[in-house]
């Protein structure tokens, strides 16, 4: 029998299905609108107290963009985590699962209100842009609206629900909700990844922008999908690294051992989480940046040659660190096992491979010279650097560095196991020679096709390098998997064992992905250069350049600094609710 | 033999490197290593040192005991007092060093990437950079005697025109080269005109340096504008040979 309480909750879930389907219909509702884009003057755009429109809309929109992409991913993995704990029937992850979802839903009001804050700013600061927007999205824009209903209702009985639908059928309908709740999110997303990328590539409009009525054309630009994927896997590395941060926060704050190895486990698994998503990152965003090329080569040669390299350079470097920080939290997680000290010597051998390949993926195309460099060379152009900084060399550097970080992995699995099956010796030689394999082909293919064939070659090549590492990876892990299929342990793993500076690998991680996603979303954003709406709706507001690349980084990093403010409140926050007090004398005794 | 203490390896590990790019570039490659470059290339291989030195327990303990000692142990009051007095003492002067105006002229972030605008006037028409491709390099496939004579055509015009900067060896070492800064475009560099659409080459020898975008500005370069001396065919057949004589293909899409 179906209680009464289940009952409400599938007609609540069903009102919210429903109203997570009602945007399809967008496309059908917006035939006959006619919508035109304004000339507009400097006049045209509100002064208000003196606030810069731009950076007003900018950190609003960054920092509602950070939040968004938090409470967007967090289900996600909060998901998986649950459905890993009712299939191994663990119950520690269906705890953990819970912890994350908490961290998230402070997190979820600063989401709103800085979203609103967004859309004030919006209207309030360029009203003709916006009408413009509105008047060719206006049911997506209201369907957004109402989305969020669907959003709340779910988290809310997602999040409330948790400790009540516990166990049989019950657990099934919480699971559901969580599926039902990463659908609605992610449609939320798709609805503005449409808004923002229309701007860079407008389509559903002809040459002079006027809208023809074809929403669905509008909100399937030429850029959409590749930014779709590429954030949906940003975010899920964005916010496991968040709450990894925060189960560092909660590690050097705690205070007993059994508090200690909670939150060390909760960071492994946040750490794990952020650097699964981060392995296939780069190949997002190069399919991103391919696509962006492709849409416009004025827009392609601007991104990476032209005003917005050198930004590009501080990623590689942003994204370098990630790496480095990940692995050395694996290195030092190694300390939890009695075995590692059989793996500590190979340590050196991958932070050699991936120091080498970061120094090639940093090492600009546009080298900075003194005047006495520049004599001494007789030129910008470095006959040994140059061919570095072009992208055959950075693929294949990526390539070796998601390799080698795979095999940080694999090691740190193997450090506490003893393999019990016959065939090891054949194993680990079949692994060695697939490795091998991998790397040589990664070379020749980086190589010989990046630097001694042409260009259609040589972007093509980078499909090959993407797969042999993927190949690489899932074959050694599933050989890897048998190899210590019922392997012994050398000794329980100490969860909690690890030094503190581990966990200020994590915090790094969290700021490096920040940072890293505030440069990089000015830079989308910067490329449409003075048009709102690329080549067909100018920005004549007084702000219409781009600003240098030292004021721009500078906002960025206010926006980090108060971003990070907020997540140490949203951190302490969640701490303070599970506080309680008992003032003695304070209240009536009965 | 006696083990080398692990703060000393790190010292002379990130020494060694540190003079073994001065001395693989500057002294056998020849080509100096631009300091910059070298500062940030340091930092990382800093960091990934002590990544691995402080990977494990033991290791940080070692790492550190010199330091933890030097501040600790009551008999080496002397070498503290002389380490804590020399060290800020060389941390402001390395500042100062750094911060002190110097005749030199600052270092320039100069872009060498301008992006095409996405239609452009040339000869009084309108060309569509998006779309515009070299009409002679069907020839190739379809007629390559004709072919052959626009590439002979392109190079004659060449030497009569580029090569003065470009060089007969279209290696950017012309003999006028030594008077530019920068220097004229090497197009045997893997970096330049393979990583380009032809489209993009007829863009910038028919409008040179002062057709290039306000963004990025100053371009600083001495590029003429090509179209007040050469015929758009005659600029076609140029590009035909730039390709043909480096071996180079041309940026494309698809084939």
């Amino acid at each position: 029998m179906i209680s009464t309480s289940i009952k409400q909750l599938l007609i609540v879930m069903l009102v919210v299905f429903l109203l997570a389907v009602l945007p399809f219909s967008v496309a059908e509702a917006a035939e006959g609108v006619q919508v035109t884009v304004p000339e507009l003057s400097s006049s045209d755009y509100p002064v208000i107290a003196g606030v810069n429109s731009r950076v007003a809309v900018w950190l609003a929109a960054q920092l509602h963009l950070w939040f968004a992409a938090f409470v967007l991913a967090v289900p996600i993995f909060v998901f998986i985590i649950e459905s890993i704990g009712v299939w191994t029937r663990d119950q520690r992850y269906d705890e953990m699962a819970f912890e994350f979802i908490k961290v998230s839903i402070t997190a979820y009001s600063l989401t709103a209100i800085l979203g609103g804050l967004l859309a004030f700013s919006l209207f309030i600061f360029y009203p003709q842009l916006m009408t413009y927007l509105t008047g060719v999205f206006s049911e997506s824009m209201f369907y957004y609206a109402l989305l969020f209903f669907a959003e709340s209702v779910t988290l809310y009985v997602y999040y409330y629900g948790w400790h009540w639908l516990q166990g049989g059928d019950k657990k099934w309908i919480h699971l559901t909700l969580g599926l039902l709740l990463n659908a609605v999110g992610t449609l939320l997303m798709l609805l503005a990844n449409a808004w923002l990328t229309f701007m860079m590539s407008p389509n559903g409009v002809d040459t002079a922008g006027t809208f023809t009525g074809d929403t669905w054309g509008a909100i399937h630009n030429f850029l959409w999908n590749p930014i779709n994927l590429h954030r949906v896997v940003a975010n899920v590395a964005f916010g496991g690294s968040v709450v990894g941060a925060y189960a560092a926060f909660k590690f050097l704050s705690a205070s007993g051992e059994d508090e200690r190895a909670h939150y060390d486990w909760m960071g492994y698994n946040a750490n794990f989480i952020a650097i699964t998503a981060l392995l296939p990152l780069p190949f997002a965003g190069y399919y991103l940046t391919a696509e962006i090329y492709e849409y416009s080569q004025q827009m392609g040669i601007t991104l990476m040659g032209g005003v917005f390299a050198w930004l590009f350079i501080i990623q590689a470097v942003l994204i370098g660190t990630l790496f480095i920080a990940a692995n050395y939290y694996l290195w030092c997680g190694m300390g939890r096992s009695e075995g590692a000290h059989r793996y500590y010597p190979y340590i050196k051998y991958i932070a050699f491979v991936i120091v080498a390949s970061f120094l090639v993926w940093f090492t600009p195309h546009t080298l900075v010279l003194t005047n006495e460099e520049l004599k001494a060379l007789g030129g910008p152009y470095h006959k040994y650097l140059g061919p570095l900084g072009i992208m055959p060399a950075k693929n294949t550097a990526v390539n070796l560095m998601i390799l080698f970080t795979a095999v940080s992995f694999l090691i740190y699995r193997r450090s506490n196991k003893l393999p019990t099956v016959s065939w090891v010796q054949t194993g680990n030689a079949l692994q060695i020679a697939l490795f091998v394999a991998g790397i040589a082909n990664i070379l020749i293919l980086g190589i010989y096709y990046g630097y001694f064939t042409n260009t259609v070659y040589k972007v093509a090549a980078s499909i090959p390098q993407v797969l042999t590492t993927l190949v690489v990876i899932v074959i050694s892990t599933v050989i890897d998997s048998f190899l210590y299929k019922g392997a012994e342990e050398v000794a329980p793993l100490r969860w909690g064992r690890v030094p503190d500076r581990s966990q200020y690998a994590l915090f790094l991680l969290a700021v490096a992905f920040t940072w890293l996603m505030g440069l990089m979303g000015y830079i989308r954003s910067g490329i449409r250069q003075h048009w709102h709406v690329t080549d067909v709706f100018r920005d004549n507001s007084v702000d219409a350049f781009t600003p240098t690349l030292g004021y721009a980084a500078n906002v960025v990093s206010i926006g980090v600094v108060i971003f990070m403010a907020m997540v140490v409140f949203v951190f302490w926050i969640s701490q303070v609710s599970s506080k309680k007090s008992y003032p003695e004398g304070y209240w009536k005794t009965a | 033999m006696q083990k080398i203490p692990k703060l000393l390896q790190v010292v002379l590990i990130v020494v060694g490197v540190y003079f073994g790019f001065v001395l693989l570039f500057d002294f056998i490659l020849g080509q100096v290593i631009p300091s910059s470059l070298l500062n940030m290339y340091m930092f990382f291989i800093v960091a990934g040192v002590l990544a691995v030195y402080t990977a494990t327990e033991d290791g940080t303990r070692e790492l550190v005991a010199p330091i933890k000692s030097l501040v600790e142990d009551p008999s080496k009051k002397k070498t503290r007092n002389i380490v804590f007095a020399v060290t800020p003492v060389a941390v402001a002067l390395f500042v100062y060093l750094q911060l002190v105006p110097s005749l030199e002229a600052p270092l320039e972030l100069r872009s060498i990437h301008p992006a095409p605008p996405s239609t452009v006037k040339i000869y009084g028409k309108r060309f569509d950079l998006r779309t515009l491709v070299n009409p002679y390099r069907k020839l190739e496939e379809e007629d390559p005697e004709e072919f052959r004579a626009m590439v002979e055509a392109g190079a004659s015009i060449y030497i009569q025109n580029c090569h003065f900067c470009h060089g007969d060896k279209l290696d950017g070492q012309g003999p006028y080269a030594a008077g530019l800064n920068p220097v004229p475009l090497n197009f045997q560099d893997v970096g330049t005109i393979a990583q380009l659409q032809e489209s993009f080459l007829f863009w910038r020898i028919a409008t040179g340096g002062p057709g290039l975008p306000d963004e990025a500005a100053p371009w600083i370069s001495s590029m003429p504008v090509w179209q007040e001396f050469l015929t758009e065919e005659e600029i076609w057949q140029v590009i035909l040979y730039l390709y043909d004589y480096t071996g180079r293909r041309p940026r494309s899409w698809e084939e």
